[in-house]
């Protein structure tokens, strides 16, 4: 098990490094001059000139990349063009909004799609599973922000039942927090519960075939109780992994939604970034969300010795 | 050489009957014949797109800024007076375009590195590792920076979209190849001597094909919802071209007064998106139950 970790944890610097080098190669492989892309249109050859000098661009492209990522491994992300702040204190006062959206839809879709999936890998054929697995195509193909635009136009504006948009902290009252929470879950969390109930459906209905499940009806198990502790608790690993896998689809998920909603996260700080070209921020974007990622699949793959007993590293 | 070539024959000619029962299946498939028959429909409308429209799609009224839809105004006007229907039909050659040339544009360069992983094992970890950390990387983001840097325009929006699809071509087609390398008739190709280029194009290419036209089917729809996307967070194709994800870009401002301009396009980028995804499974169902949806095919 220990070596398992070791070696787990491992694979992921060969990644990460890919990742960090795929960033860095972004703006150096760029079309024209680094320096005056970022500077903008109307820049001036002495601002051209000092966004030069502050990258490091003028230097060979080795050295270059030898002190980013000695910088990057100091946990210095660079300095936002705009602004002029460190790239990790403005991802630091945007971490709020976009942890407690991320946090409230992976738990409403979890909580809604696993069953579902059972649902409709038990009543496998008939209307519900159709039903089912309509939604969820049809999950996958609406725009995240077209859904975004339809429950505001329905709950918030037609029904006046929830604030349109913007964010309120949680230390400013739980219930005030949460109001503003609930269309942007309900939008970024469709797209992955479509994921995870067709997994859900998939493997389950795969378990459903095998013979400790015929033993367990013939011994008289009751049938929720097959459901949930056999059929359900071996077909965990594929359910569990596919979570995380669909972190990527949140990732891009929570910008569009934050821009929808007016939050003001990280996914926010990207596209202000984007529209004043503020490039040292995207990359400090890119690299916190990959390295997320990456971890958070980690995990995943760590979880399924608690999941299925039967596999050992 | 000669000797194996009779049975080889033999077999591809008693191969074509089950193909041929394959294809007629696929339009008793129904959602191969509704995705079929929306896209016929989409397409269709994109090419008359000049014909069908009432005006000028680009044609500023300001006289006429965010009007309801009504008998003049099918789907409304946006706040430059623009109208959403002539607008939203010209749209749909943009979108129609993008899905295609992403498609080919992944489909080409996974099967590419996908070959060349699976045949050449001392590539393949260094490939392998590369297209692990292009999928680590979100792909709106990823899709986002390049267009960033490169500057708007639609071959850069094809390309940004087309990247982060490669390696789960590249994935798909060398599963594919290290399967079929294991099998007799590969084994007793190498054991005559076969070139290895004359493998890969009778023996492996074949087998990948079915595959190949699931995955870019999924990858078309994927591209479409993407360029949606980036061009409704200002990063995606020239402001000035009325595609889908434009003329929602433009509705943003006046969403509560004005939701039309965002949910009719909306409404047919998900049409679109929807029929290429059902016709995608009906045929993943009828070529290759292998793939499975979800796990390797996330947008």
């Amino acid at each position: 098990m220990g070596r398992f970790l070791a070696g787990r944890v491992l694979a992921t610097i060969p990644v990460m490094g890919v990742v960090a080098t795929i960033v860095f190669l972004l703006l150096r492989l760029a079309p024209g001059d680094p320096a005056a892309i970022l500077a903008g249109d109307a820049a001036s050859p002495e601002h051209i000139a000092e966004i030069r000098a502050r990258l490091g661009l003028d230097q060979p492209i080795l050295v270059q990349f030898a002190e980013w990522i000695g910088r990057l491994l100091h946990g210095d992300l660079g300095t936002s063009i705009i602004s002029n702040q460190p790239v990790t204190t403005l991802i630091g006062q945007r971490l709020e909004p976009t942890l407690a959206l991320a946090t409230t839809t992976i738990l409403f879709a979890v909580i809604v799609a696993v069953p579902l999936g059972v649902l409709s890998a038990w009543r496998h054929g008939t209307w519900i599973d159709r039903g089912v697995m309509t939604l969820s195509v049809l999950g996958f193909s609406i725009p995240v922000f077209v859904l975004g635009y339809l429950w505001i136009f329905a709950v918030a504006m037609q029904l006046q039942w929830l604030p349109v948009q913007g964010y309120v902290s949680f230390r400013q009252g739980f219930w005030p927090f949460l109001e503003r929470l609930i269309l942007p879950t309900l939008t970024l969390s469709v797209i992955y519960i479509a994921l995870i109930a067709r997994i859900t459906r998939a493997s389950v209905l795969e378990v459903l075939g095998e013979d400790y499940i015929r033993t367990a009806h013939a011994k008289g198990v009751g049938e929720r109780a097959v459901l949930t502790h056999h059929a359900l608790r071996n077909a965990a690993v594929p359910i569990v992994s596919v979570i995380g896998i669909g972190i990527a689809l949140l990732i891009s998920g929570v910008v569009i939604t934050e821009s929808v909603f007016n939050l003001p996260g990280l996914g926010r700080l990207t596209v202000d970034a984007v529209l004043a070209r503020d490039y040292p921020v995207i990359q400090g974007v890119i690299l916190l969300f990959s390295a997320a990622y990456i971890l958070i699949n980690l995990a995943v793959d760590v979880s399924y010795t608690i999941f299925d007993p039967r596999i050992r590293y | 050489m000669s000797a194996p070539a009779e049975p080889f024959i033999a077999h591809e000619m008693a191969a074509d009957l089950p193909d041929v029962r394959r294809a007629r299946a696929l339009w008793r498939n129904p959602g191969v014949v509704f995705g079929v028959a929306v896209l016929l429909i989409i397409l269709l409308l994109a090419i008359g797109a000049a014909y069908l429209a009432n005006v000028d799609p680009i044609l500023l009224r300001p006289r006429f800024r965010l009007r309801a839809p009504s008998a003049i105004a099918w789907l409304g006007t946006d706040q430059f007076g623009r109208d959403v229907y002539s607008r939203v039909l010209f749209g749909a050659r943009v979108s129609l375009f993008i899905g295609f040339a992403v498609a080919t544009i992944a489909v080409v360069a996974g099967l590419i590195i996908g070959l060349v992983a699976g045949y050449l094992r001392l590539l393949d970890a260094i490939l392998m590792r590369v297209m692990d950390g292009v999928m680590a990387i979100p792909n709106i983001l990823l899709a986002i920076a390049m267009v960033t840097l490169s500057g708007a325009g639609i071959l850069t929006v094809i390309v940004a979209i087309a990247i982060p699809e490669i390696p789960r071509v590249a994935r798909l087609v060398r599963s594919v190849v290290l399967s079929v390398r294991e099998e007799p008739y590969v084994e007793a190709a190498i054991g005559v001597g076969t070139p290895v280029p004359l493998i890969m194009w009778r023996h492996i290419l074949p087998n990948t094909i079915a595959p190949l036209i699931v995955q870019g089917t999924y990858t078309c729809a994927a591209a479409i919802l993407t360029e949606a996307i980036l061009s409704f967070l200002g990063a995606g194709i020239p402001t000035e071209i009325p595609s889908w994800g434009n003329i929602m870009a433009e509705g943003r401002q006046s969403f509560q007064i004005a939701p039309w301009v965002i949910l009719f396009p909306g409404f047919c980028v998900a049409l679109t998106v929807l029929a290429v995804n059902v016709l995608g499974d009906g045929l993943r169902d009828m070529l290759d139950p292998r793939i499975a949806r979800g796990m390797d095919n996330l947008q």
